[in-house]
């Protein structure tokens, strides 16, 4: 009889010991959500500012000669999605629906990345200073 | 993410603005487009040695497929259909954001936001409006696309309740996003990217015409406040950096464009040309006036007698595929000792800068090439302004008719100049529907025909 009590007191122990761990854990996320002080949406916010004011000040400068390589260019870079893409169909155990989903994101964004990237080479390679004697032209695409 | 793949994110961010800092002169424009290409390779790089990311046959497929196409069209793309292909691509990125936004509602664990069915809400807004977003400018840049191309109609199309419906779409759209924040029902928002699907076609098919400029570069603006809407979502600063960089971009192009046009950019959405201009047009079109044209003869004549020239191109020369034509004609001017420039209108041709392209495919070199506020005082010192395919930029309404749908526009006064010859294929008004008054004047020269053959008769002339 004497054990059946002390295994009732062991498991009140046990359950003290439990309910202390769940309010550490607590306290714990409560530190990691404050201590750090900003919410990562408000961190993403600040970036985002910032980074429109960057961009505001860089394509001012861009000069209109140069408008529709700057459109080809920000395509491609706009490509960056595929970030977002490859974690999608990355983990080998994940779910079959969003790795599909993430292997087209993927297949689309490279096709803007390359294709983007290139297209704008090809337009600047034409952009040229006046020569002396001007060259025979190629005259493609006709 | 580890600290290291912060840094190099940042790097690739860092690299993207020298890219488009490089644009700011044509000489440090190439160097500028390798560091995009270097903070590219240097993103994918660092995701794909994520700890989370083990696919790695399926990835490369992915990337070596999409590369290879992305490739070959950008080898193949005549430079004449640069405002499709970009069309085209902006539709991809908003494509690709709607389907991460869906994979990533499908397994949130994977982004880092929650399990599925406890998402954090404040990622449930930013997918949902990465969603959205995408959505629309996905089916937008289809529109835009298939309207260049010539698939689908150029012209606006308007219909009565567009507005209403537009509106009720995009109420219904903001009210299932509250439904889907509260809710996190997986129905409600594919229901959502339904609504924003259609909204996309809605609000781009009833602009047309020579509004296709700022069209374009608010779908290039849209595509990057997707790409920054899903960096949001996954909490990644490389794509929010990077889609507020292409947002801003965007934005800007088409504050130029309206500015360009004299419009503001809620008229533009709103209101097409052509509607509201008919009325006023058809009556002027109606009374017959002489006037003088001539043979491409009598033009190579004049030009070959002139001090200077000023050469106005426009949509018209990308279509006939003249400027090589163009190009040989000023080359000959230049031998006999003319002064030959060219003036650039900001929204000639389909996009921002679609001419300077063209031009600079024909080796005309760039120090020839003017915008508008350069060369406009020029024209009074100027023989012979030489017109081709454009007509909307020079019209002298815009500076002195009030009824006038484009009036206010900036224009190029062609005809400051000794001698203004029009080469144009028909009376027929531009774009915008409006009679240019122009063609009657006394020191105009019309030359009817295709403007390739034109100048190709042009060449021939100055030979002879």
């Amino acid at each position: 009889m004497a054990t059946l009590n002390e295994i009732s007191e062991r498991m009140e122990g046990l359950v003290n010991e439990i309910t202390q761990l769940s309010e550490q854990t607590e306290a714990l996320k409560a530190q990691l959500a404050h201590s750090g002080g900003v919410d990562p949406f408000i961190f993403g916010i600040t970036v985002f500012v910032l980074a429109c004011f960057v961009g505001y000040y860089v394509v001012w400068r861009v000069t209109p000669a140069l408008h529709t390589p700057l459109m080809s260019v920000t395509n491609a870079i706009s490509g960056i999605i595929i970030v977002g893409a490859m974690i999608a169909l990355g983990p080998e155990q994940g779910s079959g629906f969003s790795r599909l989903l993430g292997f087209l994101a993927v297949f689309l964004a490279s096709i803007n990345i390359f294709g983007g990237f290139l297209v704008t080479q090809r337009m600047l390679e034409m952009y040229k200073k006046k020569e002396p004697k001007p060259q025979h032209s190629e005259s493609g695409h006709e | 993410m580890n600290s290291f793949s912060a840094i190099s994110y940042l790097a690739s961010a860092v690299c993207f603005i020298f890219a488009l800092r490089g644009l700011s002169s044509p000489q440090t424009a190439r160097t500028g487009n390798l560091y995009g290409m270097a903070g590219m390779a240097l993103a994918i790089a660092t995701t794909f040695f994520q700890p989370m990311v083990d696919t790695y046959f399926w990835m490369l497929l992915a990337i070596a497929g999409g590369g290879a196409v992305g490739a070959t069209i950008a080898k193949r793309i005549p430079m004449t259909s640069m405002p499709q292909l970009v069309a085209a691509f902006h539709s991809l990125v908003g494509l690709a954001a709607v389907f991460i936004a869906i994979a990533a509602l499908w397994s949130p664990a994977q982004y880092g936001i929650g399990i599925p069915g406890h998402i954090h809400l404040s990622s449930l807004i930013e997918m949902s409006l990465g969603v959205v977003i995408g959505a629309i400018t996905f089916t937008g840049s289809v529109v835009a696309f298939g309207k260049l191309q010539g698939t689908l109609k150029s012209a606006p199309l308007r219909f009565t309740g567009q507005h209403q419906l537009n509106l009720l779409l995009a109420g219904g759209t903001l009210v299932l996003l509250v439904i889907f924040c509260a809710s996190e029902y997986k129905f409600i928002f594919l229901l959502m990217t339904l609504l924003a699907l259609g909204l996309g076609v809605l609000l781009i098919i009833p602009i047309g015409g020579a509004d296709m400029p700022v069209v374009i570069s608010m779908l290039n603006s849209y595509s990057g406040w997707a790409a920054a809407g899903i960096g949001f979502t996954l909490g990644n600063p490389l794509l929010i950096i990077t889609g507020a960089l292409v947002g801003a971009s965007g934005a800007i192009l088409s504050y130029i464009m309206c500015k360009a046009m004299n419009r503001s950019i809620i008229n533009v959405i709103f209101g097409g040309f052509g509607t509201q201009a008919d009325t006023g047009s058809a009556a002027t079109a109606a009374e017959e006036r002489p006037v003088k044209s001539g043979a491409a003869e009598d033009a190579a004549y004049l030009l070959q007698n002139a001090a200077s020239v000023i050469i106005v191109p426009g949509y018209g020369m990308a279509v006939a595929q003249a400027q090589h034509a163009v190009r040989e004609m000023a080359d000959m001017l230049e031998e006999a000792g003319v002064r030959v420039r060219y003036a650039i209108h900001p929204v000639a041709g389909r996009m921002p800068g679609h001419m300077n392209v063209l031009l600079a495919e024909a080796n005309v070199p760039y120090d020839e090439v003017f915008e508008l506020d350069e060369i406009n005082n020029d024209f009074s010192t100027t023989d012979v302004a030489f017109v081709i395919g454009a007509n909307d930029v020079t019209n002298p309404a815009a500076k002195n008719d009030p009824s006038s749908p484009i009036y206010g526009m900036p224009v190029l006064d062609v005809e400051a100049a000794r001698t203004v010859v029009f080469v144009k294929r028909s009376m027929s008004s531009g774009y915008a529907g409006v009679e240019n008054a122009l063609f009657y004047n006394d020191n105009t020269m019309m030359v009817f025909g295709d403007a390739k053959a034109v100048c190709e008769a042009i060449v021939k002339a100055l030979k002879a």
